[in-house]
This record gives C-alpha cells, sequence and structure tokens, in this order.
C-alpha cells in the first residue's frame, strides 16, 4: 500500500537566520499509484461516498495538516 | 551561479529569406509555453522540490535558456535585414512601431509574455505541469515547422523538439523518484 505523504529534509546552511523547518511534506495522492483503475474495487456505502467525495476507498486520500501534528516525520 | 559559452547549443542557419517565419517563432520566445516561462518557471520550482529533484530543475531550466537564444537568432537572422514594408506584409508592423529590429518577449499573437500557471510549491502539481509544458512546447515546434518551409530552420526545430521530448521524460522519471516510498530500494 502506496503512502499519501512523504517528507524530504532540505539543505539546512548554518547562517539560515531562522529556525529549521525539517523535514517537509509533500502528497503523493493514491491516483498516482492507481493507474488504470480496476475493475471491481471495493465501494463504499452510497451514503459514505456522499461524505467522503468518492465511491472508491482505493481513491480515497484525505489531506490533514502535516505540521499540526507533534510527530513530524511520521505519518 | 552560471558560466557562459559564447556558442549555441545546435547551430542555427537560416535558408529562406521570410520574415513571416518570425512572426511564428516568436511564440517560443515570449508565449505561454515558451523557452523563457521554461527557463523561469523551473529554475523558480527548484527552492521548494525535494533535493534530489533540485539538480534537474537546474540543469533543464539552465538548458531553456540556451533553446531560448538560438530562437533569438533565428528571429534576429529573419527580420534584420527587412524594410518596414517586408515587416509590415509579415504581420510585423505593430512590432516595429513598439520595438523596431528589436526581438521582445511575446507572443506569435502579439500578446506581451505572461508566464501563466507557475509555481505552485508542491512538487507532484509543479513536475506535472512541468510534463504538460514540455508537451505543449513539443507541438508548438511541430505546427511552426508544418508552416515553415526552410529546411534549414526545421533542421533546428526538430532538435529543440527532440529536447522537449527528453526533458519530458525527465520529469516524469522525477515524479517517479517522488512517489517513492521512502527506505526502500530502487529496481530498474
Amino acid at each position: 500500500m502506496s503512502t499519501s505523504r512523504k517528507w524530504y529534509a532540505p539543505y539546512i546552511s548554518p547562517l539560515d537566520p531562522c529556525p529549521p523547518l525539517s523535514p517537509i511534506a509533500y502528497e503523493t495522492p493514491a491516483q498516482l499509484y492507481l493507474g488504470f483503475q480496476p475493475q471491481g474495487l471495493e465501494q463504499f456505502s452510497p451514503f459514505d461516498a456522499l461524505v467522503h467525495g468518492t465511491l472508491w476507498p482505493a481513491l480515497f486520500t484525505p489531506y490533514t495538516n502535516p505540521y499540526q501534528s507533534k510527530k513530524r516525520g511520521e505519518f | 551561479m552560471w558560466y557562459y559559452e559564447k556558442k549555441l547549443q545546435y547551430p542555427v542557419r537560416v535558408g529562406i529569406c521570410s520574415p513571416k517565419l518570425a512572426k511564428f517563432l516568436i511564440e517560443q520566445y515570449g508565449g505561454t509555453d515558451g523557452e523563457l516561462a521554461a527557463a523561469l518557471r523551473y529554475l523558480n520550482q527548484r527552492y521548494t522540490i525535494p533535493s534530489r529533484v533540485i539538480g534537474l530543475l537546474n540543469d533543464i531550466g539552465t538548458e531553456e535558456f540556451a533553446h531560448l537564444e538560438m530562437i533569438a537568432t533565428m528571429v534576429y537572422k529573419l527580420t534584420k535585414d527587412a524594410t518596414p514594408e517586408q515587416l509590415k506584409e509579415a504581420g510585423l508592423g505593430d512590432h516595429y512601431v513598439d520595438h523596431g529590429k528589436s526581438v521582445y518577449y511575446h507572443n506569435a499573437a502579439g500578446q506581451k509574455f505572461d508566464m501563466g500557471l507557475q509555481s505552485k510549491g508542491d512538487p507532484i502539481a509543479d513536475l506535472y505541469e512541468d510534463i504538460a509544458a514540455e508537451e505543449k512546447a513539443r507541438s508548438t515546434y511541430q505546427w511552426i515547422i508544418n508552416l515553415s518551409d526552410d529546411p534549414q530552420i526545421n533542421d533546428a526545430l526538430g532538435f529543440l523538439r527532440e529536447r522537449e521530448n527528453v526533458h519530458s521524460q525527465r520529469f516524469r522519471e522525477a515524479v517517479e523518484l517522488l512517489k517513492e516510498e521512502q527506505g526502500q530500494k530502487r529496481v530498474f
């Protein structure tokens, strides 16, 4: 199963004016990995599909603020 | 920082006196999907992309400036000896009034340079935009080649078109790099 968020550590200079913000997150949502969607994928119930914005759990990639978590670099 | 080599990336020879062709070529100079927009966009995106992709953007952005220089050479060769009357016939009368014989950053329709969407700060969004821009630049070269009957210009345009293909491939590879799960071995 692919992860929908990755982290990288940018170069940090000893001369930077502000305290470093590292690692930095970027999103790699599910559609990057699915390829041509296979038939017969598991589906949400109609009600859950409306709430989630998609019928398929495999395409559901919710977003949360990566910088609010205390555990940076983990997901 | 950059070093400059005082030569073109690929020789530019113009065989037929056709100022009209300059009007089409200027699209790749100051158009939204032109070489200037590409160079500025890639160099600008370097700052907010994971470290392993910075070098690629740096190299390709730099090469786009070399392409820009080739386009400028073509446009200048095609217009420098034209009379005002010939420029007018070629649809470059407005250009002549505004800019004389200088090359200028606008598109084939005469609209001033506009970078369009440029940089989003999201690595995947930026790289997909770059891939799309390379494919659009490739097709622009195709349409210009279709309009041109100068085999020598078309030779250089064919080179530039092929470079767009290579850049598109490299950006696609960059997306694959960013999609990789961390701590996993890469298999070629």
